[in-house]
């Protein structure tokens, strides 16, 4: 009853989701109409919020399950295109939808890294770890390595690494719920964060990853829309042509004559100023390769990533999902420049025309009293507090000029509407946009590692002989407490962890990445070779990440030799050393500080950024499991005759579950 | 598996990897070297150099994807290993 139930809806998912994305955009409309009417903007944007958030929760509660196939992989039944939209939802998070467009107008062509990055790991992903993954027929990521390298230790070693990598950034997800809902709405922002957490719980713990997988596809389609609609707008108003990515070649060639008419006025500082496509302005090009490196093997080991691939019906449709998931991510990723360039053309158009302090744009000022825009230094929250800033400016002109404003990296996608004058119905519809992406990323992850707590520790190494109504009680308990704990630690604002999300891409490629891969494609790989590595490889990362960031004086003391700090730098580091040695008392507090901080900007490893340790890690990976391997017996015949038929996609999957199908009543 | 030689499979299998691999090097990689020069270079307002980063490589990832898929789904048809 229960399968003919999921059979209809599986063959009716088209007309379903058109249905859905029509009423979406009926409900934009509707939305659009009562503003003209006169509706206030807070009530335009809590019926966005509140609707999206509702039709997720119903779609979570209608995928209940009581199945435990269903429950983990959503029952091997998602077509390749849904489970495509799905991983596209899965992997763009809160940061990506609100924070991608302002990096790339902060840095220019070196922002285009995290473009590359972000995308080019699926190839990764789909050519190989995927097809082979879904063979392979595991629950869990972690499934695979106890497998493959025979049992508990390559297990615990690998859900280590998976809660490491996501536990910082379910956080940042949640956090970002909250920082979302409480600028659009006025929420306080502990509430905020809370009802973020109810909107997540709805959607994953009745059903697991079957709910998860139809709620993201309904989240991918009010993301994409969001995210594509006001440049669409802005590109046919501008350009009379609704392509953005097309357009925004034009804008490019306006900013570079800006670029040079701003300096020429003295608008701008030549010296500062970082042309718009220049490469190498803010990395150089051993860190830009590297950050693209680590970003795209990081991609391909995200665990939260790979269970999607886990949920197709075949191989084959694994490996044919993966292009539809980049295909997808690239609807979102090729249009971020054009935002980019579009929100630059608007602000460096406005500084080119030699604009008064005192008549600055509403806008500035908006997000100035939020503390997102500053201008000379201070928050732009009034007229008078930018002209008494600026007025502390020796030879301030009066006039805004580049180097006066700062905003903040947020600003660019929820600021777009309104810099150019849409109406309030799409800013609220880039708020829900947002909050999709971050919920549905909150959702990946949560199951992701709750799934590795009760399957991997509770099922297969507490209680192997659980029934299957046991093991799902444990998963939802696991579930909801792992989620209200990442709601409590976002509520704190923890700057520390925030800052630390970017680190989950290098933790995860490190720790999990050689292991995988070489698990699938070399036989010879063996167990203590696997756990050399992954010892070594998330070792050295996390050395890397720990060291240069909370210990980096002692760090830069140890391996100044191998650091790539010019003579100044150094003679400055000398200078704070001993004043902070000659120090007593409080003063030495803040030398301690002074010298820290400046040891954070030259403690590395031939000069390369925090974010890129993975660099490290990697080749200690490979390297640990080649070598160990080669020194130890080869892998049993049972083991290679296992890799064998992984790699073969007819037959049965390698792990078959006793009990998939059981407790269906 | 009929009529196929054991170990063809993997053969041809691990060829494709090796291809895909390379062209994913070079517009990964080795295209963004050169990127101070493709810039000189201008498309309809695009620096050369910059679109490839922007837009170029990621079409190109997508596309050799879909081929991906199709080409090793005909390599599992030809040496009888294919599902069902």
């Amino acid at each position: 009853m229960a399968n003919q139930r999921s059979g209809d809806f599986i063959s009716n998912l088209g007309r379903i989701y058109t249905y859905y994305t029509g009423g979406f955009f009926g409900f934009v409309i509707l939305l659009a109409i009562l503003e003209q009417l006169g509706v206030p903007n807070k009530w335009i944007g809590y019926g966005f919020v509140f609707l999206t958030i509702g039709v997720y929760a119903v779609i979570g509660i209608l995928a209940r399950t009581s199945e435990v196939g269903e429950y983990y992989v959503a029952g091997r039944k998602v077509p390749s295109f849904y489970n495509g939209m799905a991983t596209g939802a899965d992997w763009m998070s809160g940061a990506s939808f609100v924070g991608m467009a302002g990096t790339l107008f902060l840095l220019g062509y070196d922002g285009l890294a995290f473009v590359l990055g972000w995308t080019g790991g699926y190839v990764l992903v789909a050519i190989l770890i995927a097809p082979f993954l879904r063979k392979f027929g595991a629950y869990t990521v972690p499934d695979f390595f106890a497998e493959r390298y025979g049992g508990n230790f390559a297990r615990i070693l690998a859900v280590i690494v998976l809660i490491s990598c996501s536990f910082t950034y379910v956080v940042a997800q949640i956090f970002a719920t909250g920082l979302i809902a409480s600028r659009f709405l006025d929420m306080d922002f502990t509430v905020a964060v809370y009802a973020g957490l109810v909107g997540i719980l709805l959607c994953s713990m009745l059903g697991g990853m079957k709910a998860v997988t139809w709620t993201q596809v309904a989240q991918y389609i009010v993301l994409i829309v969001a995210y594509l609609l006001p440049i669409i707008i802005l590109s046919a108003k501008k350009f009379g042509i609704p392509l953005p990515q097309l357009t925004y070649g034009m804008a490019l060639q306006e900013i570079a004559s800006l670029e040079a008419s701003m300096v020429q006025k003295g608008l701008a500082n030549a010296a500062t100023l970082k042309p718009h496509t220049k490469p190498f302005t803010t990395y150089d090009p051993l860190n830009y390769f590297a950050l693209i490196l680590c970003l795209m093997v990081g991609t391909a080991s995200l665990p939260h990533i790979l269970m999607r691939y886990f949920t197709t019906p075949s191989v084959r449709d694994a490996r044919s999902s993966v292009a539809w998931s980049l295909f997808f991510i690239f609807l979102l990723y090729f249009s971020a420049p054009a935002y980019a360039a579009f929100a630059k053309l608007e602000v460096y158009s406005l500084i080119n025309a030699g604009t008064q302090l005192a008549n600055l744009p509403a806008w500035i000022f908006t997000y100035g009293k939020l503390g997102l825009v500053k201008v000379c230094g201070a928050d732009a929250g009034t007229v008078d507090a930018v002209i008494a800033a600026c007025g502390k400016i020796a030879n301030h002109g009066g006039l805004l000029r580049l180097q006066d404003l700062n905003i903040n990296t947020d600003v660019i996608v929820l600021s777009t509407p309104e810099i150019a004058g849409m109406p309030y119905v799409i800013a609220g519809l880039v708020a829900a946009g947002g909050l999709a992406a971050a919920l549905s990323t909150a959702d990946g992850l949560l199951l992701a590692i709750a799934n590795a707590l009760s399957h991997d520790i509770y099922y297969k190494m507490i209680n192997p002989n659980a029934p299957a109504r046991m093991r799902l009680i444990v998963s939802r308990i696991l579930l909801f407490f792992v989620a209200v704990l990442a709601a409590y630690v976002a509520s704190t604002r923890p700057a520390d962890i925030l800052s630390m999300v970017a680190w989950a891409f290098s933790i995860a490629a490190a720790g999990i990445f050689p292991a995988l891969t070489l698990g699938v494609w070399w036989k010879r790989a063996t167990t203590q070779g696997a756990i050399t590595g992954m010892i070594l490889g998330y070792g050295v990362c996390v050395y890397y990440l720990v060291g240069t960031r909370y210990f980096a004086v002692s760090f830069h003391e140890m391996w100044f030799w191998l650091g790539a700090a010019t003579d100044a730098q150094l003679t400055r580091y000398n200078e704070l050393y001993s004043a902070w040695q000659a120090a007593s008392g409080t003063a030495k507090d803040a030398a301690w500080r002074a010298l820290n901080t400046h040891a954070q900007t030259i403690a590395s490893w031939f000069g390369v950024r925090n974010i890129s340790a993975a660099l490290f890690g990697l080749p200690f990976g490979f390297v640990g499991i080649w070598l160990v391997s080669l020194f130890t017996p080869a892998p049993s015949r049972e083991v290679q005759d296992m890799v064998e038929r992984t790699r073969t996609p007819a037959g049965e999957m390698i792990m078959q579950e006793k009990d998939a199908g059981a407790g269906s009543h | 598996m009929s009529g196929s030689e054991p170990g063809r499979y993997w053969q041809r299998t691990s060829r494709l990897m090796w291809t895909m691999m390379a062209i994913w090097v070079v517009f990964s990689f080795v295209v963004h070297f050169f990127a101070s020069t493709l810039n000189s270079i201008v498309i309809l307002g695009f620096p050369l150099g910059f679109y490839m980063a922007a837009q170029g490589s990621l079409i190109v990832f997508v596309v050799m994807l879909f081929m991906f898929a199709r080409k090793q789904d005909s390599i599992d048809h030809e040496e009888g290993v294919a599902e069902d």
